[in-house]
Formats: C-alpha cells, sequence, structure tokens
C-alpha cells in the first residue's frame, strides 16, 4: 500500500514536472524592477509606469518591487544586475547608459554582464532656450553663439551624458563654441533655463513640459529624423509636433534620440527572456502606455532580439566616435 | 484674496470622510516608518507608491503626504527617546531631546516637539497658501552661486557653535566632506575615493552614518554606563502633556524665528535638514543662557522641530510649481505625479486646481489630525522607556541593523553602520561633536556641486559670489555667522584690557 502510494507520488512529480518544461518559464518568486536612476527620475518614471500597467493588467502573477539602484550614474543598478548573474527574477530598468558608462568610467561590469531584453521607447531631444530670448529658430540662436566663442552657457543633467555629448555634437556640427554646466539632472537644468541662469538646455520633451507650458521656455529644433506626432497643443497654440527638426532648420544633427532600456543578468534562462520580451511587448500595446508615451513625447518604438541588437552596435558606435573625439574613453 | 477662495474649494475637495481615514492611516503609516531608522520617509512613500496607481490623483497624494507627515514626527520620537534620530532632519533634536528624556521628562520634551512642529507645519502651509505665486517666481532667482552661499550660512551658522572647540567641529565637518565625496562625482563624472570597491560606488549613504554614530554609538556607551536608560523612573500622565501645551506661547519668539528659517530653507534648496540645524544654532547663539542648550532645554527642542516641519512643508511648493524636489521624499512624490498623469510646473497651479489646493487643504487637515494622533501616543512612547535595558538594548540593536539594510538592501551597510558606531562611540568618548559630521554627509556633496558649477560659471572667478545683490546678501550673512564668534571673543578681549587699564 506504501508502496503504491509513494510510486503514485513518483509519478504525479514526474508529470508535473513534464508539464512545467512544456510550459513557458514562469516567475516563481517576487520581480525585483532594479532602477538605474534615483527617484523621481525619468528612468524611475518608465520602470513604474511598467510596474503599474503589469499589476493593473496582472501581466505577471507574482509582486513586483522596485528598487532604487542610481548611485555612480546608473552603474550600481547594473553592478545589482551582475551580481544577480543567472537569476531571471532581477530586471534591470535603463537607457543606453548600460553600453555607454563603462565606456567614460572605469566600472566593474561589462555590457556581457547583461541579457537584452527590450527597449520600449526613444526618448527625444529638443533645443530649448529662455522663451523670451530674441531666438526665433536654431539657426539665429547658433549663430549668435558661433559670434562669441564660450560667452553661451549650455546646462544639462550630469556630465559624460546624453546631454554632454549632444552638445559636443552641436559644436562639432557647427564649430560654435559654448560652456556646458552640468547639473544633477533635467528638472533642475528646466529650472536654470527659466531663471535665464544658463541660455539654453537640450532636455527631453518631458523634463521641459511645466515651463514650456507657462512660456517660460521655447524649443528650437528636435534632434530627430522626423517631426514629432501632433499632440494637444502646450503653449500659445503651438504643440511638440509644431517642432522643427534640427536638420530641417539648418543644424546637420540627423538623429540623437535616447532608448528606454530593459535587461536581465547574464546566463539567465532563453525561454525567461522570452517570457519578459512577451510581458513588455503587451505592456508597450497598452493604452495606457500610449497614453504615457503621448505625454511626454516619446516615441513609442518595441524592440527586441536582432533589431535591439543592432540599434545598440550603431548607437554604441556613434557615441563612442563622440567620447574619443571629447577623450573621455577610459582604458 | 483668490487663494483663499481656492483654498475653501480645496478644503471641499479634501474634507470627506473617505480621506480623512486616509489622513489617519497615512500618519500612523508614517509614525512607523519614521520610528524606525533607515525606513525614512521616501523608502515608505516608494513602498506605497503601487497602492495608489489606481486611486484618483487627490486620494493617492494625500495618503502620500499623510504619511510624510507621520514620518516627519516618527522621526522625532526615536530622537528624544534613544538618542536615534528615525530620520536625518531629526538630528538636531536629540541634542537636547534626549537630555530631557534622561532627566524623565520624556513627555514633556515628546509634547514639545509635536506641538512645536505642528505649528512649524501649519507656518509653512499658510505661506504657500498666501504666497504660492511670488516664492515660484523668487525661487527661479537661485542658480549655483546661490544654492552655495545657503549651504555656506549653514555651515558658517554652525562652526562657532557647541560646548566642542570650533577646530574639533571643524575635524568633524571635514571627515563628513571626505565620506560624502565617495562615489562618482556629478560635475566631472569621475569616480572618487572607491578604491576599485565596486560596492563603494554609490557612495556612503548619511542614513548609514546616522544609524551608526547615534545609534549604535549610543548604545555602547549606555551599556558601559551600567546597562540602564536614565529616563526609567519618568511619570507618564496625561496631565503633562497639556500642562506642556499650556507653556508653548512662552516661546513664541523662538517659534516664529524658527518658522522663518524652516520656510527659507524650505523654499531655497537647504530643505529639512539644514533648517533644523540652522535653527538651532540660532536659538543658541540668540539666547541668553547658551549654557543650559544641550542639557534639556525646551527650547533646544522646539527650535529645529518647528524649522524640520516648516522647511518640509514649504519645500512642497518648488515641487509643485517648479518640478523641483525639495527633498527626497518630495522626488519621490514628483515620480507619482508623472504616473497619475501631472506635470509639476508653474502651470499645475491653474490646469489642475482641484489637486493643487486639494493638496493644500489636505496639508492642513493632514497636520491637524498628525498633531492629535502623535499627541496621544505620547504617553504610549514614553512608557517605553520604562522597560527594561536587557530587553529594549537588543530590539534597538536589531531595529538599527534591519534598518540600516533597508535603505540599500546591500548588507555591507550593516557593517558599516557598525563601524559608524564604533566611530560614534570614540567621538563621545574624544569630546568629538558628532552632528557636523552628519550635517556635512547630508549636504555637503551639493555645497560641492553648487560650488563647482558656480566656477565653471564664472570660468574659474570667485567674484560670481558678490556678482548680485541676492547672492552677495546670503555671503555676507554667512561671513558674519562665521565671524561673530571670533569677534565677540575679540571684543571682550579688548574690552577686558580696557578695564585692567583703567583699574
Amino acid at each position: 500500500m506504501m508502496r503504491t502510494t509513494r510510486l503514485a507520488g513518483f509519478a504525479a512529480c514526474f508529470i508535473l514536472a513534464g508539464a512545467g518544461a512544456a510550459q513557458a518559464w514562469q516567475p516563481t518568486k517576487p520581480v525585483e524592477f532594479v532602477v538605474t536612476s534615483g527617484a523621481g527620475g525619468g528612468t524611475d518614471n518608465f520602470a513604474r509606469m511598467i510596474q503599474s500597467i503589469i499589476t493593473k493588467n496582472k501581466l505577471i502573477d507574482q509582486p513586483i518591487v522596485v528598487v532604487n539602484k542610481g548611485g555612480g550614474s546608473g552603474a550600481e543598478g547594473y553592478l545589482h544586475g551582475k551580481a544577480g548573474k543567472s537569476d531571471p527574477h532581477r530586471v534591470i530598468f535603463g537607457t543606453n547608459n548600460a553600453y555607454l558608462l563603462p565606456l567614460v568610467a572605469k566600472l566593474g561590469y561589462r555590457l556581457s554582464d547583461l541579457t537584452p531584453v527590450s527597449a520600449l521607447a526613444l526618448d527625444e531631444f529638443i533645443l530649448w532656450v529662455k522663451g523670451d530670448a530674441p531666438y526665433a529658430d536654431a539657426k539665429s540662436y547658433l549663430d549668435a553663439v558661433k559670434a562669441k566663442p564660450m560667452g553661451f552657457k549650455m546646462g544639462g543633467s550630469q556630465s559624460k551624458d546624453t546631454d554632454q555629448t549632444l552638445t559636443s555634437m552641436i559644436q562639432d556640427a557647427t564649430g560654435a563654441k559654448m560652456i556646458y554646466v552640468p547639473f544633477q539632472g533635467g528638472s533642475a537644468a528646466a529650472v536654470q533655463l527659466a531663471g535665464g541662469h544658463i541660455d539654453s538646455n537640450v532636455n527631453n520633451p518631458n523634463e521641459n513640459i511645466g515651463q514650456w507650458k507657462a512660456g517660460a521656455v521655447k524649443p528650437l529644433c528636435v534632434f530627430s529624423p522626423v517631426r514629432l506626432a501632433k499632440g494637444e497643443p502646450v503653449f500659445d497654440g503651438k504643440g511638440w509636433g509644431d517642432i522643427p527638426t534640427c536638420k530641417e532648420s539648418g543644424l546637420p544633427i540627423e538623429t540623437f534620440q535616447m532608448p528606454r532600456t530593459v535587461w536581465l543578468p547574464a546566463d539567465v534562462p532563453a525561454d525567461a527572456v522570452a517570457f519578459y520580451e512577451g510581458v513588455l511587448e503587451k505592456v508597450s500595446q497598452s493604452p495606457e502606455w500610449q497614453e504615457f508615451v503621448a505625454r511626454t513625447a516619446q516615441t513609442g518604438r518595441f524592440l527586441k532580439g536582432k533589431e535591439l541588437a543592432d540599434f545598440v552596435a550603431k548607437d554604441e558606435a556613434a557615441n563612442r566616435k563622440v567620447f574619443e573625439n571629447e577623450g573621455w574613453i577610459v582604458k | 484674496m483668490d487663494n483663499v477662495a481656492s483654498l475653501m474649494h480645496g478644503f471641499s475637495v479634501a474634507l470627506t470622510t473617505h480621506h480623512i481615514l486616509l489622513m489617519m492611516a497615512g500618519v500612523l503609516l508614517g509614525i512607523l516608518v519614521g520610528v524606525l531608522p533607515g525606513l525614512g520617509a521616501p523608502n515608505g512613500v516608494s513602498l506605497m507608491l503601487p497602492l495608489t496607481f489606481s486611486m484618483d490623483p487627490v486620494s493617492a497624494i494625500i495618503l502620500l503626504t499623510s504619511l510624510y507627515w507621520g514620518a516627519l514626527f516618527g522621526g522625532s520620537t526615536t530622537s528624544i527617546l534613544f538618542n536615534i534620530p528615525g530620520e536625518p532632519s531629526s538630528v538636531a533634536t536629540t541634542f537636547d531631546g534626549h537630555p530631557m528624556a534622561k532627566q524623565g521628562r520624556a513627555t514633556e520634551a515628546l509634547s514639545f516637539a509635536f506641538l512645536s512642529a505642528g505649528f512649524g507645519a501649519m507656518a509653512g502651509v499658510v505661506l504657500i497658501t498666501l504666497l504660492s505665486g511670488w516664492v515660484a517666481s523668487f525661487a527661479l532667482r537661485f542658480s549655483s552661486p546661490e544654492y552655495f552661499a545657503v549651504y555656506f550660512m549653514t555651515f558658517a551658522s554652525f562652526i562657532g557653535l557647541g560646548g566642542a572647540s570650533p577646530f574639533k567641529t571643524i575635524v568633524s565637518m571635514g571627515i563628513g566632506f571626505a565620506l560624502t565625496s565617495v562615489g562618482m562625482d556629478s560635475v566631472s563624472g569621475n569616480i572618487r575615493l572607491t578604491y576599485d570597491f565596486d560596492i563603494l560606488l554609490g557612495g556612503i549613504s548619511f542614513l548609514i552614518a546616522v544609524i551608526g554614530l547615534f545609534g549604535i554609538g549610543e548604545l555602547l556607551q549606555t551599556m558601559e554606563e551600567g546597562l540602564k536608560f536614565d529616563g526609567v523612573a519618568a511619570k507618564v500622565r496625561v496631565r503633562d502633556v497639556l500642562s506642556t501645551a499650556a507653556k508653548m506661547p512662552r516661546y513664541w519668539f523662538a517659534l516664529l524665528r524658527s518658522s522663518l528659517i524652516g520656510i527659507w530653507m524650505g523654499i531655497t534648496p537647504g530643505g529639512p535638514t539644514a533648517a533644523s540645524f540652522m535653527s538651532y544654532a540660532m536659538a543658541k547663539r540668540s539666547s541668553r543662557s547658551p549654557e543650559r542648550f544641550g542639557k534639556g532645554e525646551p527650547e533646544g527642542v522646539i527650535a529645529p522641530e518647528t524649522a524640520d516641519h516648516a522647511a518640509g512643508s514649504a519645500a512642497m511648493l518648488p515641487m509643485l510649481a517648479l518640478g523641483i524636489p525639495g527633498s527626497a521624499t518630495a522626488a519621490v512624490m514628483m515620480g507619482g505625479l508623472m504616473i497619475w498623469g501631472l506635470n509639476p510646473g508653474p502651470t499645475l497651479f491653474t490646469d489642475r486646481p482641484d489637486f493643487v489646493w486639494g493638496l493644500i487643504a489636505s496639508m492642513y487637515l493632514g497636520n491637524v489630525v498628525a498633531v492629535i494622533v502623535v499627541l496621544a501616543t505620547v504617553p504610549l512612547f514614553a512608557s517605553i522607556l520604562r522597560i527594561p535595558f536587557a530587553i529594549i538594548g537588543p530590539i534597538i540593536v536589531l531595529v538599527c541593523f534591519t534598518g540600516a539594510f533597508t535603505v540599500g538592501s546591500k548588507v555591507f551597510d550593516i557593517w558599516l553602520a557598525l563601524l559608524f558606531g564604533l566611530v560614534g562611540y570614540v567621538f563621545k568618548k574624544l569630546d568629538y561633536p558628532i552632528a557636523p559630521l552628519v550635517l556635512a554627509m547630508v549636504i555637503g556633496d551639493k555645497a560641492e556641486d553648487a560650488f563647482r558649477q558656480s566656477m565653471i560659471f564664472s570660468q574659474g572667478s570667485l567674484s560670481i559670489f558678490w556678482s548680485n545683490p541676492l547672492v552677495s546678501t546670503l555671503m555676507a550673512i554667512g561671513l558674519v555667522l562665521l565671524f561673530a564668534p571670533l569677534i565677540g571673543m575679540a571684543i571682550r578681549r579688548l574690552r577686558g584690557r580696557e578695564v585692567t587699564r583703567a583699574a
């Protein structure tokens, strides 16, 4: 009697195990969302928005815990990902800093310590000046900058990061020379511009929208190959879609965008990657996500697999060129 | 008077049973996270954030801000009872609050702390109600040099202060500066003082330092002194709460001055921690009997508490009107605003008046609710001191280490807290003050960033600190505060000489 029960138990185990293998990977414990920025930053909003959509639509059965590890411009978060090698319950949220940080600072991780999952959006960059500045377009502003080398101040968030990279690209493309002042974040750069302490910034739409609504800052051009989606008017009857691209306003930089990326630690099972790809693809199609992307004037674009790998390779090469010119690369 | 009308509308939004219940829940949760060191208001708010996704924005922000008020109150409780600040901004409350508790006056100290905190918060909210537009445009005039001048004022007000020699204060502050520069430097993007240890990349959190220096350090000392708290004989009577309340009006000047300092530091980016330190320093300096400070002077509790809460609530204004978070907690809440579909900025007041004025009205109500709730808990908390040390001591150790781990979910931080505990013990033995170290860790890196940004602005010229009336005034006040003790000493010497000559 005893024996048959045990046998039956074994059989049940095998059947269950078999079923488990056939079914796709599912998280078996709470999932940790590692945010590579402090609370309130762009990456924080990105991760928490996804968390809220997943929770609302019950896309993951396990609870989600968000932890902020923004130290060292986000390196802390990626190192935390590296430490969780082969643990598919640790999802890391970032930008292109995942692969750009190791180029400019000596950090304890490399890109190979992470498994790319997907990118959900491209954040745009816009050249902004103060609301009452006498410049009608990007060309007249940059001509003024060129006429007075090191007489204008460009503010941005952090140093050797996207804002300073773009500033360097603008200088290269136009021959202008300006002073770059690094602040703690985009919101500080926005307020400094509204207060007239700096002459321009290259903030993401979302970082400046509050000030634009009040007319305290105005956009000159967007670093995107095509104009942004039309959307509702923000200030003075103008909306995101009315901002000319930088190329059409005579600033020869075709595109500069920042992907919002999601990673797993290295050595995770392939079906775990597939699981998160599936969840995130569903997130990217949800009306809440569409609304978030439209409100923050990002470009919604879902990338995974080879498409993502190609994007990363291209983006890294473009940035590396600037870093080399500026002498930021660490050996 | 438009604002008053809007506020009345706000009250109609906020004054519902549902919202009042949310406030009470928020305050109670807040007290809980505030009492546990390490698990401060920012952690509490970010833990609650996911719960608010399905709520409407007004209810959500009411819950989160109430939690914030509760945490601010809870932070002072442990400062007074155990000399362990639950929040960095209640460090200054330990100076006189804990000695009072040791003398058996815990009830009085707690009541003073909560009542003055409530007063400060009210002062901050009144300011937001009446002057929101003006304050927002005033804050726009602040750039890096002005920021630096504000931090400089805070440090300067602290150097000439205290029983310890100014030299020891500067040494302690210097160690704080060194510790805060560990990690990535945001101005140059370089990594400093990590010695290739990845774990140090994120820097050393001042929360860990506070837990170790105060919590563990205090316990070590208590153990040496004989394994008991001195407040055991304290009588806990509800009447004491009321009699303390009756004494409050006597301190009207301290309340007023501290509120102004708090509001000022909340609007400018000084923040609650700097506000409480500065307010304490000013109270001691302007007091007729400064020798009583540090030994259980009620004004030493009232001053930092009032300023802390005035700054805490005034800091909500730059967050709403400019999108600059005035504190770590405000930063988390700003993330919440984004998720609820609101853009902080100058037009938030006109775009979403129901939200903004509902929030401001809830700040009035929330603080009243918070004061009532915490005053009701005073007897409960004060009786904790009657529990024998052999039981409460280990619990405190447990809470401290749990708190240290919670800060960044790192085991390393527990060891760090222990190390800071030893440092705190040694500091006490050698009579080095701990507070300047904490102050330097909290605002030292911001002061450094502001200074170096100013240098980039001016391309290396110090004249930028005298380049406009605002920054010149701030710097001048800072210098006066720095040299006042020296000048005072010189005058006294000169007078002394004249007296001897006359004789």
